[in-house]
């Protein structure tokens, strides 16, 4: 029993680690909380379902809600992340901006949705589970792990061992040097921006599809808990992000499972106040560095 | 002409840093420009590689006016500027730090690449899997030059190369710096050290508050009272 609620809480870590990583990357790139992160996991979902809805087949409708996340995302750079940049001192403006762009989301999706829980309709995804070992795992399930496993290897294979993965990690290092260089910054912030939105972005169909629920509020616990991932992780930090994010899963489905009701978010932030306590720069503080993103 | 710059001025913040200055570099020339603290020395080279956006006057590179390019688009035609205090990506490695260097080589071709680097600095060969950041000052000098040669410089601009460095590293570097030169590369040379930037150059500027106020062949500068008096410790 024990074993299947781990691997149940692997399954939504790894939705997490999707989620977080798109948070963490642009932080480690830009050193900018981008707190539309959760609007733009919602837009993903959105987009899927609207598109499932008017008969395109849930594999495309997916695909589309990616690529649509990664846009929008790349929408917010232009228009809030980089006029802010240009006039320096972008931290705390970047905050307010995010979050105001955030609002603007939400309140679309809950304007198009009329304030509705959606649900895909019956049968977008086969309902099948497998057994071994005594264990039951759903085919979702498996989709899920499968596909966290690849664009996780994708990404860090992006990052440090091709080209654009170089500039990337030069403009996150020292823009200046990047620059004498001739790494054009604005095409490497477009290019992080859009992947992070793509990340959101299937994670939203994930979870959607998961919990058959997709609703305009949807992205606030996310963002919540990618907070705490990103910071036990380290901010900045890839292997940080995704074990903080297996972790979190696991003791989420574990606390649901074995303790009393609303205790798993006290343990959660708990555990986050601890960690910071003793690790003030998260588990992976420095290791962030060696994964390619993260300033110094 | 390599380079020619016309009543450049530039401030910042309102605060006036370079007030009209002329220079020009030619096609095979190697340049110094010599002046105290704050005379605007490294205002200049960040002005000509466009990263010191206030300003006015005008910026020619092989005949092009490239006054409103981007720090990168800059790179990428050939005009290679080596920082004050040398820039490393330093969490990356020395082999890392020459890769990301042959992007500025944009569409132009380019005799450089990693093997001639080395060859020139062989020093950073042996730490070529090292982190940037554990090398000595003078590596990280070496490896700044090397960076730019991957680009396939058209012109070199190098702000205190000999900063921080001991005398043996500092003669290895100049030493490099005229080779270059020799073999045809164009150079803009800023040093505090000017009799090091007057020795190894032909033709030289003196920069003081944001103006040139004196030039000519550099042994003539050298041999010249009030240069003698204020730069080189006479
Ligand atoms: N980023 C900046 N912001 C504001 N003022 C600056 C900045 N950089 C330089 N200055 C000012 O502009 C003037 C010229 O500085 P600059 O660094 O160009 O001189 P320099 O000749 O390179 O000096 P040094 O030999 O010390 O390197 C100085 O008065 C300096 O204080
Ligand atoms: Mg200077």
């Amino acid at each position: 029993m024990i074993a299947q609620q781990l691997i149940n809480g692997l399954v939504s870590g790894a939705v997490y680690a999707l989620f977080a990583l798109g948070f963490t990357l642009v932080f480690g790139v830009q050193k900018l909380l981008n707190l539309a992160h959760g609007g733009v996991f919602m837009a993903g979902a959105f987009i899927a379902y609207y598109a499932v809805v008017s008969g395109v087949p849930f594999w495309a409708a997916a695909i589309l809600g990616t690529l649509g996340a990664g846009l929008i995302s790349v929408l917010i750079e232009i228009v809030a992340f980089r006029p802010l940049r240009a006039r320096g001192q972008a931290e705390f403006a970047a905050i307010v901006a995010s979050i105001g762009v955030d609002l603007i989301l939400v309140s679309i999706a809950q304007r198009v949705s009329d304030t509705k829980v959606l649900k895909f309709p019956f049968g977008t995804f086969p309902i099948e589970f497998y057994r071994f070992w005594g264990l039951r795992i759903s085919l979702l399930q498996i989709m899920i792990l499968a596909i966290v496993a690849v664009l996780l290897a994708a990404l860090v294979f992006y990052l440090k061992k091709t080209t654009f993965g170089r500039q990337v990690r030069a403009v996150a290092i020292n823009e200046k040097a990047a620059a004498l260089l001739g790494v054009n910054a604005k095409a490497v912030y477009f290019q992080t921006f859009f992947i992070s939105g793509a990340l959101a972005g299937i994670a939203g169909v994930l979870i959607g599809l998961s919990f058959n629920s997709i609703q305009f509020l949807m992205g606030e616990p996310y963002m919540l808990r990618a907070f705490v991932v990103v910071v036990i992780g380290g901010l900045g930090s890839i292997p940080g992000a995704v074990f903080a994010s297996l972790m979190l899963g696991v003791m989420q489905t574990l606390s649901v499972a074995y303790l009393p009701n609303g205790v798993s978010e006290m343990i959660i932030f708990a555990l986050l106040f601890v960690v910071l306590l003793f690790w003030p720069n998260g588990l992976f503080g420095g290791a962030g560095l060696s994964a390619g993103v993260g300033r110094r | 002409m390599k380079l020619s710059v016309r009543g450049l001025a530039a401030s910042y913040d309102g605060i006036k840093a370079l007030r009209g200055v002329d220079i020009d570099v030619g096609d095979a020339e190697m340049v110094a420009l010599i002046g105290a603290n704050g005379a605007g020395k490294s205002t200049l080279l960040n002005s000509l590689s466009g990263f010191v956006r206030q300003r006015s006057g005008e910026i020619r590179f092989e005949g092009q006016d490239i006054g409103r390019l981007d720090p990168h688009a800059i790179s990428r035609r050939g005009l290679l500027h080596v920082p004050e205090g040398r820039q490393m990506l330093s969490d990356m490695t020395v082999l890392e730090n020459l890769q990301v260097g042959v992007l500025a080589r944009g569409n132009r071709t380019s005799a450089w690449d990693e093997r001639k680097v080395f060859d020139l600095f062989p020093v950073l060969e042996e730490r070529k899997d090292l982190a940037a950041a554990t090398l000595s000052g003078g590596q990280q000098q070496m490896l700044a030059i090397g960076r730019a040669l991957m680009g396939g410089p058209r012109l070199l601009l190098l702000d205190e190369p000999s900063l921080g460095l001991s005398p043996l590293i500092t003669d290895q570097v100049f030493e490099v710096l005229e080779t270059l030169n020799r073999e045809g590369l164009a150079i803009l040379l800023v040093e505090q050290n000017a009799q090091r930037a007057l020795a190894a150059t032909s033709r030289a500027y003196v920069m003081e508050r944001g103006t040139i106020v004196a030039q000519g062949p550099s042994a003539e500068l050298a041999s010249n009272a009030s240069v003698i008096e204020h730069y080189l410790g006479g």
